[in-house]
């Protein structure tokens, strides 16, 4: 085999794999390694840590107070993505569907906030919830219409009391959806994109109507986008921490703020590993569900799309 | 039999200003194979559509029985289609792809699982019931895309250039296999094809469409033997087609003025409306009515001609001929005998016909 050549050719081999295994050690085992190591260490004076080999670190980080967070961060992370996917999926068809120079145009909107640091979005958003805000000053615009159509027929309503968003669970999962929804939207159009429409109008001529064309057709053709949406949004929104903490208040804390805290503000970093390192853990038990699930659906149905 | 099931008033379908069906009007009979034949681009695919319901039409109507069915949607369609790509779903075995339709009519399983059987009898699939489409052939995916069309019992069976993936030989077979179907369902079928072959071997009626308008609708035969445009002539076979001058209108034909070796012949042909002496007209022959000989047969009309090239088709070569005013000819000679050499290039000869394989096209 003349095209197989170059993997007996070992010195070939390794010129062009070492740059990157170099890369890779340098940059992630080492570091990963070095967090490890740490997280087995028990915090001296004001900075400084050292390598006792127990387990306190992780004792400590399963007390109630720390599964609480996690769990916390756990049901946050889920509604971050079912509401990314609910709100994604026919944003997503919409533009799979769209006329070419449409698409572009919706294609460009959803990418367009990658461009925009996280940081001043988050920012942005503040302008949005807060008291005297435009979400509230929308809302408010609706309530005086509504208003004076009530008064129309007699019925006194109250002028409108701002509510409150910012410093909330909404507002900080709000700031997670949209800074994640992009990540739900793209795979999912990948999938759309490549979808034969014609599977659609089969189903129709079959008899099925629109809502059986969809549970029928369109959601198990489109799982795979669905499921590789899910993972994208899911694994990085278990590790936010900015987000939550400009927007969220005292009870939005989430796991990733913790480990922040304690990294950089209680310079526990023997804690701030252990803690890291469940939720790595964590991540990785959640991929292995994935996995599993997925092998079965695949046995199931047969496909890939 | 006999029985119009279809018809449509003057479709148009516009898209943007662009005409893509520009008032097309049709009657179909009940158990019809129809062909919708026309060069790409012409709107078969965009009116088969509108018949299935997949697009509205931008203005016209669609009548099924006598009643308007123009904005029905295709779920409520008593037709179906065969899709150029099949959409056989992939998710599903043959025989849920089969069942499907069913399902959707919400029949009981007995009956679901009984017709199913059948269907797939039909289409010669039994074995295939539990397979995945992705480990099916093309051929055996449509015929999984047929069943499944055909467990509905339409009333009539859209298909969109049912054979164009197949290669040649299996698109042979599935031609006869598709006739022996519809003569055994019985079910009306309006079929789109660019394969003039495969509709007039395959129709009882053919509607030959150019940019979006029926240009002749006849049965097969009378859209060979009597094309009524020179466009219906060229399209379907092969035809050499020449100017000539009508020198008179006789009782049951005309009287042209062919030029070349001709002059003056007398043709027995139907009336063209509109046709007067003097008139420019074309005159056509097709290539296999046409005998290439040494000496002029005497009862034949033609023209001199030295032979300038041949092409051979196994079954049959194709001579090109040229003629001394300087008109190209082409004439098919059946191979009918193995070694034998029945041409040479340069050779001069006559290529004659009956006067009455003539066809005259005023437009
Ligand atoms: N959705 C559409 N938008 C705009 N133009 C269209 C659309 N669909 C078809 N057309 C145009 O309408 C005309 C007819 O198209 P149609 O698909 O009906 O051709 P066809 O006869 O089926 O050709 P083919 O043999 O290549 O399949 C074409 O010029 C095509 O470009
Ligand atoms: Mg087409």
């Amino acid at each position: 085999m003349e095209t197989d050549n170059w993997r007996r050719n070992k010195r070939v081999f390794f010129a062009v794999s070492v740059p990157q295994l170099t890369w890779l050690l340098i940059f992630f085992i080492i570091p990963l390694a070095a967090v490890f190591i740490i997280s087995f260490s028990e915090k001296r004076g004001i900075i400084g840590h050292e390598l006792v080999w127990d387990w306190k670190n992780y004792i400590r980080a399963i007390e109630p107070i720390y599964l609480s967070i996690f769990a916390k961060t756990l049901l946050t992370s889920t509604a971050v993505t079912v509401i990314c996917l609910l709100v994604g999926y026919p944003v997503a068809l919409a533009i799979s569907f769209a006329p070419r120079w449409l698409k572009l145009a919706l294609l460009f909107a959803v990418t367009v906030p990658f461009w925009i640091n996280g940081l001043i979005r988050t920012y942005a958003l503040i302008a949005v919830f807060r008291t005297r805000g435009i979400l509230n000053f929308t809302l408010e615009w609706f309530w005086s219409i509504g208003a004076s159509v009530l008064a129309w027929f007699g019925i006194e309503v109250g002028s409108y009391q701002d509510l409150q968003f910012l410093y909330t669970n909404v507002a900080a999962t709000a700031g997670i959806v949209y800074v994640f929804i992009p990540f739900m939207i793209l795979p999912l159009y990948a999938v759309m994109e490549r979808f034969d429409k014609s599977y659609l109008e089969a189903a129709l001529d079959l008899g099925a109507g629109h809502w059986r064309t969809f549970f029928t057709v369109l959601l198990p053709l489109t799982t795979p986008g669905i499921i590789s949406g899910c993972i994208i949004v899911f694994v990085p929104s278990l590790g936010v921490f900015f987000i939550a903490d400009l927007l969220g208040g005292t009870d939005s804390l989430l796991i990733g703020n913790v480990i922040e805290r304690q990294f950089l503000g209680a310079n526990n970093w023997p804690f701030g590993a252990a803690l890291s390192f469940l939720l790595m853990y964590l991540t990785f038990a959640a991929l292995i569900l994935y996995s599993i699930v997925n092998k079965k659906s695949k046995k199931i149905g047969g496909v890939d799309v | 039999m006999g029985k119009t099931v279809l018809s449509i008033e003057n479709i148009v379908k516009k898209f943007g200003n662009v005409a893509a069906v520009n008032g097309v009007s049709l009657t179909i009979q009940d158990g019809d194979f129809f062909a919708l034949l026309g060069p790409s681009g012409c709107g078969k695919t965009t009116l088969l559509r509108m018949l299935g319901g997949f697009d509205s039409p931008t203005s016209g109507h669609i009548f099924m029985d006598g009643i308007d069915i123009t904005d029905v949607p295709p779920n409520k369609r008593q037709i179906n289609m065969l899709f150029q790509s099949y959409a056989v779903f992939p998710h599903m075995n043959v025989e849920d792809n089969v069942a499907y339709g069913l399902r959707m009519e919400k029949r009981p399983t007995t009956e679901i699982n009984q017709r199913v059987q059948e269907a797939l009898a039909l289409v010669r699939m039994e074995e295939f019931a539990k397979r995945p489409p992705d480990k099916l052939s093309g051929g055996q995916r449509q015929r999984v895309a047929l069943a499944r069309a055909l467990i509905k019992k339409p009333r009539i069976l859209l298909l969109d250039e049912p054979l164009s993936a197949l290669d040649a030989k299996l698109r042979g077979a599935m031609q006869t296999e598709l006739v022996r179907l519809q003569q055994t369902v019985g079910i009306t079928f309006i079929i789109v094809t660019h394969d003039q072959d495969e509709a007039l071997s395959m129709a009882t009626r053919i509607a030959v469409m150019d940019e979006g308008s029926f240009c002749q609708v006849d049965a097969p035969r009378v859209l060979y033997e009597a094309p009524s445009s020179r466009f219906v002539a060229d399209f379907i076979g092969r035809m050499n087609m020449h100017e000539c001058i009508v020198i008179a209108e006789q009782d049951n034909g005309y009287c042209i003025n062919a030029g070349g070796d001709m002059g003056e012949i007398s043709v027995r042909h139907a009336p063209l409306p509109g046709v007067r002496a003097g008139d420019k007209i074309y005159y056509g022959v097709r290539p296999e009515k046409v005998i290439f000989s040494k000496d002029k047969p005497a009862d034949n009309v033609g023209n001199a001609v030295v032979l300038e090239n041949y092409s051979y088709h196994g079954d049959e070569t194709l001579l090109y001929c040229r003629s001394q005013d300087g008109t190209l000819w082409t004439c098919t000679l059946t191979n009918d005998r193995r070694n034998f050499t029945p041409v040479n290039v340069g050779e001069l000869g006559w290529l004659t016909w009956a006067a009455d394989n003539m066809i005259l096209l005023a437009k």
